[in-house]
């Protein structure tokens, strides 16, 4: 029986199309490219036949490939605008801001072309078609080499008043020992409908600590797709929190190797939705190394017809003894609409392991709310309180005061928001 | 009866024995303090054959055999028993069970028939009885959910159905209060006989008042430094343990 | 039946069932052609003296078989099946089997003898040629059975094999047949359709509860039941039946492919509670041969406050594919899957569960243990979802896996999915090995490492292993410490 090739969609056909008709003015890592391309051709977009796209349909929610954005000089209000460093990035080009001492940086293509960068350095064995398309086509981007500790924002700001997409790329490397926050805010308009890829590597090296902290308030209309690729250092530390609040249609893609050992990963994520919006956290852990140390805790909170999805999975590698998991994702359903769906997996080949997942969904506890109410507090009140606790322990992972006090507010802003409408 | 040579223990490296000798009679019932971290768990696990120690030098004779190439099984069956520190919990297996395993474990090692049922049965009952073990106890899994007093009534329990012919106590009174130390050295207690040999491994001389030793060994750093009658337990609870591990 | 006709036909086909050992191959004119087609579809509907009815039911089926692929979703690998290179069906008949116990392979000996199987009821299950020992042997059991079928009959139970149901009771198998897996269901269950060749049937009337646990054991020898076998089990209103299906014994089998179904409806108020020990051969100390299981069993909880509950001791064959299901559709229903899921040698196992919440208040229950050793791999995979209208569903699922040695895996693939606000779900797995202190512990009190880590895995499982009635729980406790010999050292 010969096997049946679905038709490639109009977008699949315009993003083929696009790669060819630029191959050659793209800025450097051409093989790299060739590679991701190839495998991008022969995938198309993942639809939900491909397992770790099972509940995110890519292939029917990337209906068209808009044109890439245009160069803009726009400057609104951005996120924690109390950072002391911060580069904003307008329509995925470097617009406006400096770095701190320690940190050296690059336009992407000049990277590139220079070979100081290399694209897909931090994947480790993952593959996965929406970075391929970066990877294939990226223009707009940044190298950071970060050598002495420092704090940075990457203030992400998309200004389009039509649809268009953007599909910036940035490759991180923090030398050993240093001490990094890298924070992303994403912003862009309401209602309008651009499309969004951004593909971030972090290289950490030996007994580094990395701070990540990824903010998705991106516009109503808008297909948020983000991955953050990592590659973890011997006795190095991540800690990446994913916030996410904005856009319809939202994925975020983790993807972790250990690469030496004792390495410690700390994974969160708050998920926060209403309305019709979707989104899909997923992430792949691979312990490929012994005594590596790994916490996951994913809480959403689902509002009207919104769509919440959480995937993870847990590799340990053959060898990979002594190595420490643990996964839990905590979901509350606040509407007859709401869904959720949890696959937290573990996949083990070593014996010598502790690796736990768990996963609970439901509504707000009713003995909880009675009690709060009971003291006197108005059912609104009680709800908001509850879900701001429930939140606040994914937010914990966040050290810097200002920005998780933002993080919490606009928990609190969106609940008294759902008391109003 | 237990004979210790020379005994040099390492693990992953680190020295932790350290040219230690030691002998103890049929009938002795032998007493080891010493402060923390003098090696005296080590002890009690090499002596049972734990795994992770390696043993650079020496040699252990129980009965005149030596035991160091035997897995902890055969030496069980050989009549060597430890009551643990910690006793380990076995989640999903009866105690009951555990204990007819075990006992029939070592019957069959000896060339003995399997106890019957009804055998097996009434000997648990009059051990558990003698140790205020209340029957339900043992329909739970072994150690589970066990208070700290419980678990180590329940080592005893054991020690009596195995009926070994040498029994060592490691810091069987930690975690006890005071009645719970009664009924286990009374336990232990009622189990002294000519044929026995017993080696008491604790922190302090308490619980030296109830289960009486004949001889008194003092351990500091890997080794016996100094050796007496019961009186000298007496004079390391007044005077501590500080000239030793000086002098070792 | 008068017992001595029935005494006489089971004597008859004790030795039916063809075993590996000292098995001579008589190639019959019983034996349909190797491959798969149309012809081969209505041949063995022929033999089997079916109606139009179920003839045309197995040739939709063979037609949309046709049509689709073999699923490779699961972690199982294997090479590819040669579905034209099989026979689908083998008439029962007479065929020399070994004359005593001493021409038996005395491994399999060993392992009854392990498992405490009487001698007479050892031969049986070998396959040895009918002696007169023999038939006295099968003489008790045979009052047994008849026994039962009196008492049974008493209580208005049907409990037959399909191809008798179809003859007797066509107006239930048609009513029943096909509605819990569809004959569209998924590549097997397809094939199963097309070509399945027996299997049980039972009936419980309303309101009855039936009067004793119902065994294929009992039924082990009475038929051939093949490769292709299909189990309806239909719970009426108020009705109770517990069914136990297979043996500890490891029964030995020519065929290298098994694609059962099994089908459960249960009605308003009705429990069924269906228990399996599977022990087929898993191929050899280097992974070659062994049987490869893909079943389809799922259950229908119907009626309102209707209970389903599988549970499952997998120890045997080389690869597992079996994903015993509840649809919980009656207000109030519930569904409980409870399995223990051994891996040794290169077996490989996917296996788990799919509780469907359409129903309100419905609720269920998922405790999976897998254990894996040597060098195989097992998998847990589950779904619990709840639909919009599963107002009020309840899920606990806890998976525990244990890994002895290192050339082992152990996976975990649940999919929880709730579009129902107030359902609640929890899931917890873990993933860990046999502590070293454990294992040090019961060699102090004695034991010897084998010992120690069946006594520790018999711990893991036992809450699995109080749901089996008594008697097959003491069985599999054995067979739990069987399949892992050699495990250790």
């Amino acid at each position: 029986m010969a096997a049946i090739l679905p038709m490639r969609t109009a977008a699949e056909m315009a993003l083929i199309e696009r790669y060819h008709a630029e191959k050659a003015t793209l800025p450097g890592a051409a093989e790299a490219r060739a590679a991701a391309f190839e495998r991008f051709e022969k995938a198309g977009l993942p639809s939900k036949r491909v397992e770790s796209w099972h509940y995110t349909d890519l292939r029917n929610l990337l209906r068209e490939a808009p044109p890439v954005a245009g160069e803009t000089s726009a400057l609104g209000a951005l996120e924690f605008d109390d950072l002391p460093h911060r580069l904003v990035i307008a329509n995925g080009r470097l617009v406006d801001g400096k770095v701190s001492a320690g940190v050296e940086m690059l336009p992407l293509a000049v990277a590139l072309k220079a070979g100081r960068a290399a694209l897909g350095v931090a994947m480790g064995e993952a593959i996965d078609s929406v970075v391929d398309l970066n990877t294939a086509l990226c223009r707009e981007g940044l190298f950071l080499k970060v050598t002495g500790d420092a704090t940075l924002h990457l203030a992400f700001a998309e200004y389009v008043e039509d649809r268009r997409s953007v599909m910036p790329r940035i490759i991180v490397e923090v030398a050993p020992g240093v001490s990094f926050t890298l924070i992303e805010s994403h912003t862009g308009p309401n209602g309008v409908a651009y499309q969004k890829n951004a593909v971030v590597e972090l290289l950490i090296g030996e007994g580094a600590k990395v701070e990540h902290i990824r903010l998705n308030a991106g516009g109503d209309k808008a297909l948020m797709l983000s991955t953050l690729a990592a590659k973890i250092g011997t006795e190095a530390e991540l800690s990446s929190l994913n916030f996410t609040t904005g856009g319809e249609i939202s994925r975020h893609q983790s993807f972790i190797t250990y690469a030496g050992e004792n390495a410690k990963l700390r994974l969160n994520g708050a998920t926060i939705l209403k309305g019709r919006q979707h989104a899909d956290n997923t992430l792949v852990v691979d312990h490929a190394v012994p005594h590596g140390e790994s916490r996951e805790l994913f809480r959403s909170v689902i509002d009207g017809e919104a769509q919440g999805v959480f995937q993870g999975k847990i590799i340990v590698r053959p060898h990979a003894q002594k190595t420490d998991g643990q996964m839990a994702s905590n979901a509350l359903l606040l509407s007859d609409e709401a869904a959720m769906s949890n696959k937290p997996e573990l996949e083990i080949f070593a014996d010598d392991v502790v690796c736990a997942h768990g996963a609970t969904c439901g509504a707000l506890d009713d003995s909880q709310l009675f009690y709060l109410m009971a003291r006197g507090l108005p059912r609104v009140e009680a709800e908001a309180l509850l879900v701001e606790a429930f939140i606040d322990e994914a937010l914990e992972a966040v050290t810097h005061d200002g920005v998780r006090e933002a993080l919490a507010a606009r928990v609190s802003d969106w609940m008294r928001a759902r008391k109003e409408s | 009866m237990l004979e210790i040579k020379n005994l040099h223990v390492e693990i992953d490296g680190k020295k932790i024995l350290n040219g230690l000798t030691l002998t103890v009679k049929a009938g002795e019932v032998a007493a080891i303090m010493g402060p923390n971290g003098s090696g005296k768990s080590t002890l009690s696990y090499v002596i049972a054959g734990k795994e992770d120690y390696e043993i650079t030098e020496g040699e252990i004779l129980l009965n005149g055999q030596s035991v160091l190439e035997m897995e902890p099984n055969e030496r069980a069956a050989a009549g060597l028993f430890l009551a643990f520190q910690y006793p380990l919990e076995i989640p999903g297996v009866a105690t009951m069970t555990f204990l007819k395993a075990a006992m029939n474990a070592q019957r069959k090692a000896r060339g003995e028939e399997e106890l019957t049922p009804g055998d097996f049965m009434k000997r648990v009952r009059e051990a558990a009885a003698k140790l205020g073990i209340n029957p339900d106890m043992l329909k739970r899994p072994l150690n589970v959910g066990f208070s700290g007093g419980e678990k180590k009534r329940m080592e005893i329990l054991q020690m009596s159905l195995l009926d070994p012919s040498f029994c060592i106590l490691d810091e069987t009174d930690s975690g006890l209060d005071i009645d719970a130390l009664r009924i286990v050295a009374e336990g232990v207690n009622a189990l002294r006989g000519p044929s026995r040999g017993m080696l008491v491994i604790t922190h302090y001389q308490r619980l030296l008042d109830h289960i009486v030793p004949d001889t008194v060994h003092v351990m500091a750093k890997g080794r016996i430094v100094k050796s007496g009658g019961k009186e000298l337990a007496l004079e390391l609870e007044k005077n501590g343990y500080a000239d030793y591990v000086e002098a070792a | 039946m008068a017992a001595v006709k029935e005494t006489v036909e089971t004597v008859k086909t004790i030795d039916v069932d063809q075993y590996k050992y000292g098995f001579v191959t008589d190639i019959e004119s019983e034996l349909a052609p190797k491959g798969l087609n149309e012809d081969i579809v209505r041949y063995i509907s022929a033999k089997k003296d079916e109606p139009e009815w179920l003839l045309n039911w197995r040739l939709e089926a063979f037609r949309r078989w046709l049509t689709m692929t073999e699923p490779t979703w699961s972690r199982c690998h294997y090479p590819p099946i040669d579905f034209q290179d099989l026979h689908y069906y083998a008439a029962p008949k007479k065929t020399p089997g070994p004359k005593s116990l001493d021409e038996v392979d005395p491994q399999l000996l060993e392992t009854y003898a392990k498992l405490g199987i009487p001698l007479r009821e050892q031969e049986i299950l070998a396959g040895v040629q009918t002696s007169k020992v023999a038939v006295d042997a099968v003489f008790d059991s045979v009052s047994v059975v008849t026994t039962f079928k009196e008492e049974l009959k008493k209580a208005g139970v049907i409990f037959c094999s399909i191809s008798e149901a179809v003859k007797d009771h066509p107006e239930l198998v048609q009513k029943y047949l096909g509605t819990v897996v569809p004959t569209t269901d998924n590549f097997y269950a397809t094939l199963n359709s097309a070509v399945f060749s027996d299997g049980s049937f039972v009936y419980i009337p309303p309101g009855v509860r039936c009067p004793m646990e119902l065994s294929t054991y009992f039924r082990i020898n009475e038929q051939k039941t093949g490769q292709f076998e299909r189990t309806l089990i239909i719970a009426d209103k108020g009705a109770y039946v517990s069914y136990l299906e297979g043996c500890t014994a490891p029964k030995r089998d020519e065929n290298q492919l098994h694609a059962a179904v099994v089908e459960l409806i249960a009605l308003d108020d009705a429990e069924i509670k269906y228990s399996t020990v599977q022990n087929w051969y898993p191929g050899d100390s280097e992974g070659k041969g062994g049987i490869y299981n893909f079943v389809t069993k799922r259950g229908d909880c119907r009626g309102a406050r209707s209970k389903i509950s599988w549970t499952q001791v997998e120890t045997g064959s080389a690869i597992t594919w079996k994903y015993p299901s509840c649809i919980l559709r009656g207000e109030g229903s519930s569904g409980e899957f409870y399995s223990i899921a051994i891996s040794n040698g290169y077996q490989q196992v996917d296996s788990g569960t799919k509780m469907i919440h359409l129903g309100k208040n419905t609720t269920s229950k998922i405790l999976a243990k897998g254990i894996a050793a040597g060098k195989s791999d097992n998998t847990y995979r589950g779904q619990v979802s709840a639909h919009r209208k599963a107002t009020g569903a309840r899920n606990f699922t806890n998976c525990d896996s244990l890994l002895i040695g290192q050339e082992c895996g152990a996976h975990t693939i649940p999919y929880i999915e709730s579009k129902n606000s107030s359902a609640v779900f929890e899931h917890e797995a873990t993933t860990s090995k046999i502590a070293d202190d454990q294992l040090f512990y019961c060699m102090q009190r004695g034991l010897d490492e084998e010992e120690a880590v069946a006594l520790i895995v018999n711990g893991f499982v036992k809450e699995v292993l109080q749901q089996l009635p008594m008697e097959f729980a003491v069985e599999a406790q054995k067979l739990i410490a069987i399949s892992l010999e050699g495990s250790v050292g």
